[in-house]
């Protein structure tokens, strides 16, 4: 026989891990999905735009951004991210709905202190190690560039 | 044939990158904000060692549409811009070609905000 104590412990021991394990082939999925989806664009402004590879695929950044500030926006993009998890996050849609999430959560403390200060609270983070991160790196390079 | 081939590596690659952020977020629970630092920072230290470009023509869209393609832009363009104008470009590259996607986040979150402001109130 098994008791109480030891039933609460089995139980929590278990429960989450067959959940947590779930979550990896949905977060892979989407995120895969998601990658596909600006494919697709890259593709099409390629093939139909008069534009080099460099401003196609900044042209695909910008889409996807969009539709990730939109469905944010419509209430669809949290309702997918409660399902596929980091493969919501991790794509550019998901740095957007980053963005887009607290600036309306906050909008009621008003536009400057709520929207315009607030959407910078997971996306700052980002924009900082960014660029710290690209002016190390490129001054590595000026530096072993000198000798 | 070769179109239905890209995409087939840009799911695997781009799922893969998600699966291992769902991988921190069950087994360290990090919030989103860590875990897109830390792929930024990723994707950051690929392009500075000179192996993104690499990745890059193997999975396309694999690789560019999750945040780490973003990290790599920033160092790419710190370190061309360099090559053109030495120091000044060093500060200035990462931001000026981050600059589509981070305007573009700015605008259309700013827009989406003010737009959908009543159904947050509810």
């Amino acid at each position: 026989m098994i008791d109480n104590k030891a039933y609460v412990e089995l139980v929590k021991k278990t429960t989450p891990k067959s959940k947590e394990l779930k979550t990896l082939p949905i977060a892979f999925a989407v995120g895969g999905l998601i990658c596909c989806i600006g494919q697709a664009f890259r593709l099409v402004y390629q093939t139909y735009l008069p534009i080099g590879k460099m401003t196609a695929a900044s042209l695909t950044s910008i889409t996807m951004i969009f539709i990730g500030s939109l469905l944010t926006g419509l209430g669809i993009y949290d309702k997918i991210g409660k399902v596929a998890g980091a493969g919501s996050i991790v794509p550019i849609t998901g740095f957007a709905n980053s963005v887009v999430s607290p600036a309306m959560e906050f909008n009621r403390e008003g536009v400057v202190l709520g929207v315009m200060s607030k959407m910078f609270v997971v996306a700052g983070p980002v924009i900082v190690s960014g660029v710290v991160a690209s002016i190390i790196i490129a001054l590595g390079y000026y530096i072993a560039g000198l000798f | 044939m070769d179109i239905f081939l890209e995409f087939l590596q840009a799911f695997a690659v781009g799922g893969l990158i998600c699966l291992v952020g769902q991988l921190l977020i069950n087994y360290t629970k990090m919030t989103s904000s860590r875990i897109l630092v830390i792929f930024l920072l990723l994707g950051a230290a690929l392009e500075g060692i000179g192996v993104f470009d690499a990745i890059e023509s193997f999975a396309g869209c694999g690789v560019t549409i999750p945040i780490v393609g973003f990290g790599a832009t920033l160092v790419r363009g710190a370190v061309r811009s360099m090559h053109e104008t030495g120091l000044l470009g060093v500060l200035t590259g990462g931001i000026v070609a981050g600059a589509a996607g981070l305007a573009a986040a700015i605008l259309f979150g700013f827009m989406m905000a003010i737009i959908f402001k009543s159904r947050t109130k509810s």
